[in-house]
């Protein structure tokens, strides 16, 4: 069980450590500084945060003590291109990191704004843009989804084979690799996007998958939260099946129920607010034939929360998890979601969630 | 040798003292403090080394309108100040 989790917020990132039947908050780190990512590495304990910086850029920083101190690394770079060139690529914003598998000991996924996907097998003291994807022609007909440029937000790390990876890109569809990430297909047939001209809705390159989580025990069950609704594939992401029509960003697989996992749905397209300003959290453990709607401990008077995609985590018993908002409410959950504990109103906007 | 300064808004980030460099242009200037202090560059510069869309960078007192190149001659007795936009909330 994990006893700690982080929260990537608009202001710092802070950390919550459990504390009886709650958590108690630390000091923040970067205060003041917008936190993109945070990754906690299970194989050697290390703690990555990426910055997104108004005005220097985006930054990355390791903690090989839990914390106490940072110190900061190489950050993904594109490289040098013609830089008259107008598409002269240069990151905007980390967007999403991955620990690289048990048996690559310091390799780490980065996706950013732009869709880049970027390798380090040192910690992240060097980084390489994997071209193989980057120089895909699909990817001139990627674009923004809420960004104005496309980006990786979803990197899958198959725990029985580290080689496969599965990709979620904003707008560019869902993507695999069997040999870590020379080669790429693209994937996530039978996504659909409502938002497209009838003839495309169903094209595979311009989905907007917002959020892809693994079943880790049964990593072939990938959940999709997509612009469009709610999505489930059984066969590592290769197909989906279309579940709802219920807009969010955040999914949260079961790690151990494949048919089980939460939701935090939101009103589409735009607008981004509960449903009748009802804010619930969806839960499912039946493949998604039904969504029950779970709201105890949640705000019970109108609210306007929205939980971004990196922002509804489970930790690995199913039993934990932790959530936070737009608005700067972090609540978790102890019986998988059933009753909600408020920990916090009063942080900065909340972007990410990481557990220990 | 010209004189360079930076933003105080960029020193909780990041060391960098103010400094006097050789150089024929602001790029060569600023190459110059990076040579010293390799950090620093990707602060002020983006992936392609053109200046970060919300940084900007005065020459005595008037403010650069090429943000690509940064080719603007300089000479000794120069101040180039390097400052970052205020925004966001």
């Amino acid at each position: 069980m994990s006893n700690r989790f982080h929260v990537g917020s608009r202001k710092g990132l802070f950390t919550f450590t459990r504390n009886g039947a709650g958590y108690v908050q630390s000091p923040p780190a970067f205060l003041g500084e917008p936190v993109s990512s945070v990754l906690h590495d299970p194989r050697d304990g290390a703690l990555y945060a990426a910055l997104a910086l108004g005005h220097f850029g985006p930054k990355l920083h390791r903690s090989d003590d839990d914390g106490a101190t940072w110190t900061e690394i190489a950050a993904p770079a594109f490289p040098q291109a013609d830089a008259n060139a107008d598409d002269a690529p240069s990151v905007d914003m980390i967007w999403t990191l991955a620990a690289g598998g048990d048996d690559r000991p310091g390799r780490i996924w980065a996706g950013t704004i732009p869709g880049g996907l970027f390798r380090s097998d040192d910690r992240g003291a060097s980084w390489s843009l994997v071209t193989s994807l980057w120089d895909r022609d699909e990817r001139k007909e990627w674009f923004g989804g809420g960004f104005d440029k496309p980006g990786i937000h979803s990197i899958l790390v198959d725990p029985r084979d580290s080689d496969r990876l599965t990709i979620g890109i904003s707008c560019g569809g869902v993507w695999k690799s069997d040999d870590a990430g020379e080669t790429w297909r693209l994937a996530g047939k039978g996504l659909r996007a409502a938002f497209l001209p009838p003839e495309q809705q169903l094209t595979q390159n311009t989905q907007d998958p917002h959020r892809l989580s693994a079943c880790a025990a049964a990593p072939d069950r990938i959940w999709c939260q997509h612009h469009n609704g709610v999505f489930l594939s059984k066969d590592g992401g290769e197909t989906f099946e279309e579940l709802s029509e219920v807009f969010g960003f955040g999914v949260a697989a079961h790690p151990s129920d494949p048919s089980s996992a939460w939701f935090a749905p939101g009103v589409k397209d735009e607008c981004r607010v509960p449903v009748d300003a009802r804010f619930i959290v969806h839960r499912t453990n039946d493949d998604g034939k039904t969504f029950a709607a779970k709201s105890s401990g949640l705000p019970q008077g109108p609210a306007y929360d929205l939980i971004y995609r990196h922002a509804l985590v489970v930790d690995e018993t199913g039993d934990n998890l932790a959530m936070g908002s737009t608005t700067g409410n972090l609540w978790t959950s102890a019986d998988g979601g059933e009753t909600w504990r408020l920990e916090s109103a009063n942080l900065p906007p909340i972007a990410h969630i990481s557990w220990d | 040798m010209v004189r360079i300064a930076f933003t105080d808004n960029l020193k909780k980030h990041i060391d960098c003292p103010a400094s006097h460099v050789d150089g024929a242009t602001v790029r060569e200037a600023l190459n110059a403090v990076f040579a010293s202090n390799p950090s620093l560059r990707a602060y002020i510069l983006d992936d392609q080394s053109r200046l970060r869309k919300h940084v900007t960078i005065f020459h005595n007192g008037a403010m650069i309108a090429d943000r690509t190149t940064l080719d603007i001659p300089v000479s000794a007795a120069d101040e180039v100040y390097v400052f970052q936009a205020l925004s966001g909330g």
